[in-house]
C-alpha cells in the first residue's frame, strides 16, 4: 500500500497543474471535502551530497505548496506538491484520498494512469535527444607499411 | 549630531513611474511575457534560481521581467521573497546517481559506460553570430535516437573501485544552515558548499580560475559533467514515509585532483565537488575548484596564502546580494558623515595654513 501510495503521490506532484485539472474534470462532481489544513505555500531546503555519495548540504529551496483534506467517508488525502499553485495541491490531495477508497479502479484509470504516461513519454522524448548527441569515436589508424 | 531630512517622496514616485515605462520599451514592439522569459532566457533563469536560492522557474522569470534584465537586482527580488515563506522542512538528499542526464561528458575517460553524451551544449559551436536567429520564425527539431533510460554510473565509482581516489564518507547528519544561523569560522564543508552553491557565478569562477593560474593550484580533471532532472523526496511526518514532491534540474560536477600519498598512505587521486540548480555548467565547474582548494587544510596540505584556500575571504565575499547591498549603499545620502569629513579637512587646511609654507 505505501509502495502504491508513494508512486501516485508522485505522479500527482510530478503532473502539470492544468493536466491534472482536466483528468480530475473527468470524473464528475466532486465529492465534499473538509480542509483539515487549507492550501499552504512554503519552500523546503532542497539537499544534496558532497561527492554525489557522501554527507549532506544545503542546496537550495524550492517552493512548495501542501494541503490536506478529508472526504465525507472519513478517507484522508494529503498533497505535497512543487510550485506555488494551491489547486495543484487540493487536486493531488483529492487524487490520493480517492485512490485510497472504492473508487480506485476508476481514479486509476483516469487520472493516475495517464499522467504517468505521459511523465514516461516526456522522459523518455528528452533521453531520445540526448541519445542522438552521444560521442560514437572512430579511432584513427596510422599506417606505418 | 543626527540630523533627519525628510522630502523626495514625489520625485521617488515619479522616478518609480518612469521606471516602469523604461522596463516596458518602445510600446509599438510586443511585451515580453514571463512564459517568454521562462522558454527561451533559460540559462538565465536557471542563474537566478541557483543564486537566489529558491527554485521556481516562473519567480526566476518574472523577476527577470522586473529587474529589466539585471541578474543581480532579480536575484536580489527572489532573495527577498524567500524569506517570506514558511520554511515547510527538508527534503532527503537528491540522488544525482539516479539522474535523467540530458547531458553526461568526462574529461578523464573516453570510452565510458553510459557514454559521452553532450547534450544541448555551447560546445564546439564556432562563437559566430547568428543572424539568422535575428529573421525569426525558425522552427528548429533536434534528432532523436533510441534512448539509454539507464541510470549513468559515477567515474569516480569506478577509480574508487581500484582505490585510486579518495573516498566520499557518507553520513546522514542534518547538516549547518547558512541561512539559518551566521556563518562563523572554520567553516565545515558542509557549509563552504551551501555559501558556494549560491555565491556569484563572476566571483567563484574568478576564486576557481585563480587555481589553474597557480594560486592554490589542485591540477584539477573534470572527472565528470552531468546535466538532467533529479526527483526531490521529502519525509511527510503525517504519513510516516517519503513522498516524491517534485523534480529539480541540476548540474553536477566531480573534479579528479592531484593526489596525495605518504609513506604510510599509498597515492590516490582527492576530489572537488560542485553542485548547482539549472544548466550551470561554469559555475559548478568553478565550485569544484573552490571546493577542492578550500580541503587544504583536511588534506595536510601547505597552506600557500593563495586566495581560494582563505575560507574567510572566499565565503564572505561570493555572495553577490550582501556584496551589492553594501557596495550600493554608499550611493545614498551620506550627507551628515560628509559634512564632517568637509569640517575635518578645513580644519586641517586652516592648521596647516597657519603653518610657514615651503
Amino acid at each position: 500500500m505505501i509502495a502504491a501510495r508513494r508512486c501516485w503521490m508522485g505522479v500527482l506532484a510530478k503532473a502539470r497543474p492544468e493536466r491534472l485539472a482536466e483528468c480530475v474534470a473527468r470524473l464528475g462532481e466532486e465529492p465534499a471535502i473538509h480542509w483539515l489544513r487549507p492550501p499552504e505555500v512554503g519552500a523546503v531546503m532542497v539537499r544534496g551530497r558532497m561527492g554525489g555519495t557522501g554527507a549532506p548540504f544545503n542546496l537550495g529551496e524550492m517552493t512548495v505548496t501542501r494541503c490536506a483534506l478529508r472526504l465525507p467517508d472519513g478517507t484522508v488525502g494529503h498533497g505535497h506538491v512543487q510550485g506555488r499553485d494551491r489547486r495543484h495541491a487540493r487536486q493531488a490531495a483529492l487524487v490520493d484520498a480517492l485512490m485510497q477508497g472504492a473508487r480506485a479502479p476508476e481514479v486509476e484509470a483516469t487520472v493516475i494512469a495517464p499522467l504517468a504516461e505521459e511523465a514516461a513519454a516526456a522522459r523518455r522524448l528528452r533521453a531520445e535527444k540526448a541519445a542522438a548527441t552521444k560521442v560514437e569515436f572512430f579511432t584513427m589508424v596510422r599506417g606505418e607499411d | 549630531m543626527y540630523v533627519a531630512v525628510k522630502g523626495g517622496a514625489r520625485a521617488i514616485e515619479n522616478a518609480h513611474a518612469w521606471l516602469a515605462e523604461e522596463r516596458r520599451g518602445d510600446p509599438g514592439v510586443a511585451e515580453l511575457s514571463v512564459a517568454q522569459i521562462r522558454g527561451q532566457l533559460t540559462l538565465a533563469v536557471d542563474r537566478v534560481m541557483a543564486e537566489g536560492s529558491l527554485y521556481d522557474p516562473d519567480l526566476a522569470a518574472l523577476a527577470i521581467k522586473q529587474a529589466r534584465g539585471d541578474l543581480i537586482e532579480a536575484i536580489f527580488l527572489i532573495r527577498a521573497y524567500r524569506t517570506t515563506l514558511p520554511r515547510l522542512g527538508a527534503t532527503l538528499p537528491v540522488d544525482t546517481g539516479a539522474m535523467a542526464c540530458d547531458r553526461r561528458i568526462s574529461a578523464t575517460f573516453k570510452d565510458l559506460p553510459g557514454g559521452q553524451v553532450l547534450g544541448p551544449t555551447f560546445d564546439y559551436t564556432h562563437r559566430l553570430l547568428d543572424f539568422k536567429l535575428a529573421a525569426e520564425a525558425a522552427q528548429p527539431e533536434a534528432e532523436r535516437a533510441a534512448p539509454d533510460l539507464r541510470p549513468k554510473p559515477r567515474v569516480t565509482e569506478f577509480l574508487n573501485q581500484e582505490g585510486l581516489i579518495q573516498d566520499e564518507a557518507k553520513a546522514e547528519d542534518a547538516p549547518p544552515d547558512l541561512t539559518r544561523a551566521p556563518l562563523e569560522f572554520p567553516a565545515c564543508r558542509a557549509l563552504r558548499q551551501q555559501a558556494l552553491t549560491r555565491g556569484d557565478e563572476g566571483f567563484v569562477l574568478g576564486m576557481a580560475y585563480s587555481t589553474q593560474r597557480g594560486y592554490g593550484r589542485n591540477h584539477a580533471f573534470v572527472g565528470e559533467l552531468r546535466i538532467g532532472t533529479c526527483s526531490v523526496e521529502m519525509e511527510i511526518p503525517e504519513l510516516g514515509f517519503a513522498v516524491e514532491i517534485g523534480e529539480v534540474e541540476v548540474t553536477e560536477c566531480e573534479t579528479v585532483n592531484q593526489f596525495a600519498g605518504s609513506k604510510t598512505e599509498p597515492a590516490q587521486f582527492t576530489r572537488g565537488y560542485g553542485l548547482v540548480f539549472g544548466h550551470g555548467e561554469r559555475k559548478a565547474i568553478s565550485m569544484a575548484l573552490v571546493d577542492r582548494a578550500l580541503r587544504w587544510r583536511e588534506l595536510g596540505e601547505d597552506d600557500t596564502g593563495a586566495p581560494a584556500q582563505d575560507e574567510e575571504f572566499v565565503l564572505q565575499h561570493a555572495d553577490n546580494i550582501q556584496a551589492t547591498g553594501f557596495l550600493e549603499h554608499i550611493k545614498l545620502p551620506h550627507y551628515v558623515d560628509f559634512q564632517s569629513e568637509i569640517e575635518l579637512v578645513r580644519k586641517l587646511r586652516a592648521a596647516a595654513g597657519e603653518a610657514p609654507d615651503d
